[in-house]
């Protein structure tokens, strides 16, 4: 144990290297970087370093850590920002925060619940530094403990969340979290690059759908026509209620809560493999479970809000371990920051703990510091922005539609990320519409690839097993203590789910008309699934057969008993739920379709235009028609919206979407 | 369309036969006029961020900067997708002449190309080369498998039953996977890992039992477990020397080759398509594995230009230190180096062709559409 003698000394070296200013200097300019990158919701921590990148070669090494540091420290804090306010869930980090933090903002309470996030991720932060400070040195072996079936189980646990998040009718919830699995298959297969609902003709398709394109799809399109159906501002009552210091004492009320959200988000970011997307689930799910009264859930409880920031901060602490003792990145923005320290001639690797002690702290606690320094200014700004609530979201919907056709289009530059995301966009708002489960949705999406990859290599390696050490060495490996206790976990998560799951989005009625929507949808549904199916068992490569079969006929088994009870149960029953049929959706000023047509205009004149003309058109048409302002405010408002996407896509260095015209005529930036 | 791109490889391959004739006398005028400054140049790569290619480009983008005529701003824009063939797809409709856009392509880039993969739609000889990057690769056992072989010869392996975590049958992968094959070992590929850092996971927590790393992280990575006991070199896959001979890799001279392996195991044969095969895809994947272009219309003059730059990078008293950690002791390789490396790592025989595809479908069942 003498690494633990050097540790203190290392650690002094480690705050004395931060403490200098020109080193803080550089921690603050990542951090304010990192929050103006993070605001906008897809554009994470990958857009933030990559700006960087080019100016780390050549820096003093630790100016250059303190400058990337500062900016991956802050972007599950940032955001926090447009998951509570707009409902947008900003990054992976923050999907669960959009389940409470959002109805928090609709109550008016958007002060509030980002000032509890806030704290919460500067908490979580600072916990994840200390735990590491420590584990850091006899992490390896711990780690390396972690085997496939291991991280199989925790898979699971992460998809078991899904019974608590399944909402009303828990088959539901299944169902929406089959076909997320399924939506997650398309593509070529990760093992044997068998095509899946896919084919060489539609070359998107072979890649998949990404990350950014869901999550804005499900989460951030339905939310963003409701509201803009109402024709007011966020906040119901037009104003801000409680403020930020009430978020703070609600933090203070639920330290507990706080404490074990890190320590689940430092534990599940230390693991290789798993990533960071499941951590906020695992945190939302855990803190639904442990709460006495569930009722508020999904409605604006300040707890959902503190789970899920509490995890996410330590996480990307946690996320650092494997990143740095094994040189193997926990996520995408990690992968960049191993780029970015091998520029500062820094390569991190087993070595780097035993010999490079010191910058190995430098790095941790960089974390913490720009944590604290990030999330200090995040709450100093918390009221003045949630502001925001309280304008007439008719005015915000028009940038919001841009900065998500922005964003999505980033994830491959190609025409098909404008379609997939209005296709995802469509299933999102009919799953809202018939009270499908988004979350569970989304968690199958999320654990799709991770869960039929690690399936498939734990198959593989047991059958090896079991031929060279016969049944008992298959059952050392796939059975061994730690993953029979993480599956002791998931059953017990589950049984907590089906017993309480109900409760989350509370015991009232939801609105129902006639069965007919419902019933079609529900029939939509069966018909993708079982074309799924079909495909699946057309794939002759095993590898990558078996698990969209499985899950296919999973899915579809569900779908067909769901349509079984449709067909008895009266026309009044849960079932049937549907939005358009009474409460805040039905008595919306504006349509439902006239409404998303709108944003599908912008896309479509895209195609025509390219993005910047097509966005011209868009903003003056939409402030002058549907938003009704005078001219001279909708001038300035759209051009103020054209100077934001340049500078914004001329900082970053990125393309715009091209449309038909780019073709025949060549423009210069930004009308390319 | 069809036209277009006739008339373009028609050109491309003029340009191309004047490079080569050119070449030797071109680099005496140093930049030949060629001036970018206030301009910026774009350097294309078909991956993400988070991948090696990233790092590679973002290594070599300040020096660009530094030596090219009128140190223009060097950015790197990333063209992920369909496995780097979309950004390639891309790279091929680009006809910007001025020395502003360049590409960087790897061995993924490569073997859909030499395997007829049906997204693939550009075509390398359209482009010209102005570096190539080499890395190396070294496979490794655990000690109980390594004490086994006999020598050199991997005979002794033969009954035993491997498992080692892959990436994908028609990747870099192949590489490994056609040797191990060719010495009559039973490897399993568990395919669908991420990288190769979760192959190496793999084999520490005894998942796995073959393994490979390249030539960097197999310093950083396994060399501890080396030393430790844990793992054994088995061979490297070796370098090429100037005449296209498989040698001693030079970061690992104590390490034999495949080929002196392949040599001494009797089921193992260092001719036959199975070692053409094997070689063709192996220079693709290492030897030549990353290079950066530009387009074929771009004027000589431009060309030298890069030449010229990337010379003074790779002559730079820091370069090896600079280099070490980033991209190994290898040669980078410009004006005719990069030529014939580029010709070796980017042709396949109908024949070879056919061969792999079948041994593709025949071991793993994985077929290309």
């Amino acid at each position: 144990m003498e690494l633990f003698a050097t540790a203190g000394p290392a650690l002094l070296d480690a705050l004395a290297l931060i403490a200098q200013p020109q080193q803080f200097a550089f921690l603050v300019l990542g951090v304010l970087l990192g929050l103006s990158v993070g605001v906008f919701p897809g554009l994470g921590g990958i857009a933030g370093l990559s700006l960087v990148l080019p100016f780390i070669f050549g820096m003093d090494p630790v100016a250059g850590l303190a400058l990337m540091v500062g900016l991956i420290a802050v972007v599950p804090t940032s955001d926090t920002f447009a998951s509570v306010l707009l409902g947008i869930p900003g990054s992976t980090a923050s999907q669960a925060t959009v389940l409470d933090g959002f109805p928090l903002a609709k109550k008016g309470e958007a002060g509030r619940a980002l000032s509890a996030a806030f704290v919460s991720s500067l908490f979580g932060g600072l916990l994840g530094a200390m735990v590491l400070t420590a584990f850091i040195l006899v992490a390896r072996p711990l780690i390396l403990a972690f085997d496939i079936p291991a991280m199989l189980a925790i898979t699971l646990l992460g998809l078991s969340m899904v019974a608590i998040l399944a909402g009303r009718i828990p088959l539901k919830g299944v169902v929406a979290a089959g076909m997320g699995l399924l939506l997650g298959t398309v593509g070529l297969g990760g093992a044997g690059g068998s095509p899946r609902m896919s084919t060489y003709d539609m070359p998107y398709l072979l890649d998949g759908f990404s990350l950014v394109i869901v999550g804005l799809g499900i989460f951030a399109i339905p939310e963003i026509v409701a509201l803009l159906r109402q024709d007011r501002a966020i906040s119901k009552s037009g104003d801000l209620g409680r403020g930020w210091l009430d978020g703070l004492r609600d933090w203070w009320r639920n330290i507990w809560l706080s404490v074990k959200c890190s320590a689940i988000g430092v534990m599940v970011g230390v693991i290789p493999g798993l990533g960071g997307s499941v951590v906020d689930w695992i945190a939302y799910g855990f803190t639904v479970q442990s709460a006495k009264d569930k009722s508020q859930f999904g409605k604006g409880d300040i707890r959902g809000v503190i789970g899920p920031e509490s995890s996410n901060n330590a996480k990307e602490g946690g996320g650092l371990v494997p990143t740095l003792i094994f040189g193997i990145p926990g996520s995408g923005s990690m992968a960049v920051f191993l780029g970015g320290l091998a520029l500062l001639g820094y390569d991190p690797g087993p070595h780097m703990v035993r010999n490079n002690l010191d910058i190995t702290y430098t790095i941790v606690w960089s974390l913490a510091l720009a944590n604290v320094v990030g999330a200090g200014l995040c709450i100093f700004l918390a009221n003045p922005i949630a502001r925001l609530t309280t304008i007439r979201f008719t005015l915000i919907a028009p940038f919001l539609f841009m900065v998500i056709a922005f964003a999505a289009f980033q994830s491959r530059q190609s025409l098909g990320d404008l379609a997939a995301l209005m296709a995802v966009g469509m299933i999102g708002i009919f799953l809202r519409r018939f009270e499908f489960s988004r979350p569970a949705f989304l968690i199958g999406f999320v654990l799709s690839a991770q869960a039929e990859a690690f399936a498939n290599q734990v198959y593989q390696i047991a059958g090896s097993r079991l031929r060279r050490g016969g049944m008992e060495g298959m059952l050392d490996y796939v059975a061994s203590p730690l993953v029979l206790a993480i599956l002791a976990l998931t059953v017990l998560s589950i049984w907590i789910g089906i017993k309480q799951g109900k409760q989350v989005l509370g015991n009232d009625t939801p609105p129902t008309g006639t069965k007919r929507a419902p019933v079609a949808f529900m029939l939509a549904i069966t018909a993708y699934v079982a074309v799924t199916v079909w495909d699946a068992s057309t794939i002759r490569y095993t590898g990558d057969k078996v698990f969209p079969l499985t899950v296919g006929i999973a899915t579809l088994i569900g779908c067909v008993v769901l349509l079984a009870r449709m067909r008895v149960a009266p026309e009044g029953h849960a079932l049937f739920a549907d939005n358009e049929q009474g409460g805040e959706d039905a008595e919306a000023p504006h349509g439902l379709w006239s409404t998303l047509g709108w944003f599908a205009a912008l896309l479509a004149m895209s195609a025509l235009f390219g993005f910047v003309i097509a966005l011209a058109i868009f903003l003056v048409a939409f402030f002058r028609l549907r938003a009704q302002v005078s001219w001279a405010r909708t001038l300035v408002l759209s051009a103020a919206g054209i100077a934001l996407i340049c500078v914004l896509a001329g900082t970053l260095g990125r393309d715009f979407p091209p449309g038909l015209l780019q073709e025949v005529v060549d423009l210069p930036w930004p009308f390319t | 369309m069809i036209l277009k791109t006739t008339r373009r490889v028609a050109g491309a391959a003029a340009i191309l036969a004047a490079t080569t004739a050119l070449s030797g006398a071109a680099f005496a005028d140093a930049h030949g006029g060629v001036d970018l400054s206030g301009q910026t140049v774009e350097y294309v790569i078909p991956f993400s961020e988070s991948g090696g290619s990233a790092r590679w480009a973002n290594f070599f983008a300040p020096l660009l900067s530094e030596h090219l005529p009128g140190n223009p701003t060097v950015v790197v824009r990333y063209r992920p997708g369909a496995g780097s063939t979309s950004g390639a797809n891309w790279f091929q409709e680009q006809d910007t002449a001025d020395g502003t856009l360049i590409f960087g392509t790897s061995g993924s880039t490569q073997f859909p190309y030499l395997l007829g993969d049906p997204r693939v739609r550009y075509e390398y000889n359209d482009w010209q080369v102005v570096l190539v990057s080499g890395t190396g690769g070294v496979a490794y056992l655990p000690a109980d498998m390594a004490a086994m072989m006999d020598g050199l010869d991997a005979t002794g392996l033969q009954g035993q039953e491997f498992i080692w975590g892959a990436q994908s049958a028609t990747g870099l992968d192949l590489v490994p996977n056609l040797a191990w094959e060719m010495l009559g070992l039973d490897v399993q590929p568990v395919f669908g890992i991420e990288g190769r850092g979760d192959g190496r996971l793999m084999f520490e927590r005894g998942e796995a039992n073959i393994d490979y790393q390249t030539s960097s992280a197999y310093i950083r990575s396994v060399q501890p477990m080396v030393d430790s006991g844990m793992a054994v070199p088995m061979m490297s896959w070796g370098a090429l020397d100037d005449d296209g001979n498989i040698v001693r890799d030079p970061t690992f001279p104590d390490i034999p080759t495949f080929a002196e392996v392949c040599e001494a195991t009797p089921a193992c044969e260092t001719e036959g398509e199975a070692w053409d095969a094997w070689v063709t895809f192996f220079t693709a994947g290492f030897p030549a594995q990353k290079m950066i272009f530009l387009p074929g219309n771009a004027p000589q003059e431009v060309v030298d230009a890069y030449t010229t730059a990337l010379r003074e990078i790779i002559a730079r008293d820091d370069f090896m230190e600079l280099a070490a950690a980033e991209l190994g002791v290898y040669p980078q390789m410009t004006g005719n180096a990069a030529q014939a490396a580029f010709r070796l790592g980017t042709r396949v025989d109908a024949e070879t062709r056919a061969f792999v595809i079948n041994w593709l479908e025949e071991s793993y069942g994985v077929s290309l559409n």
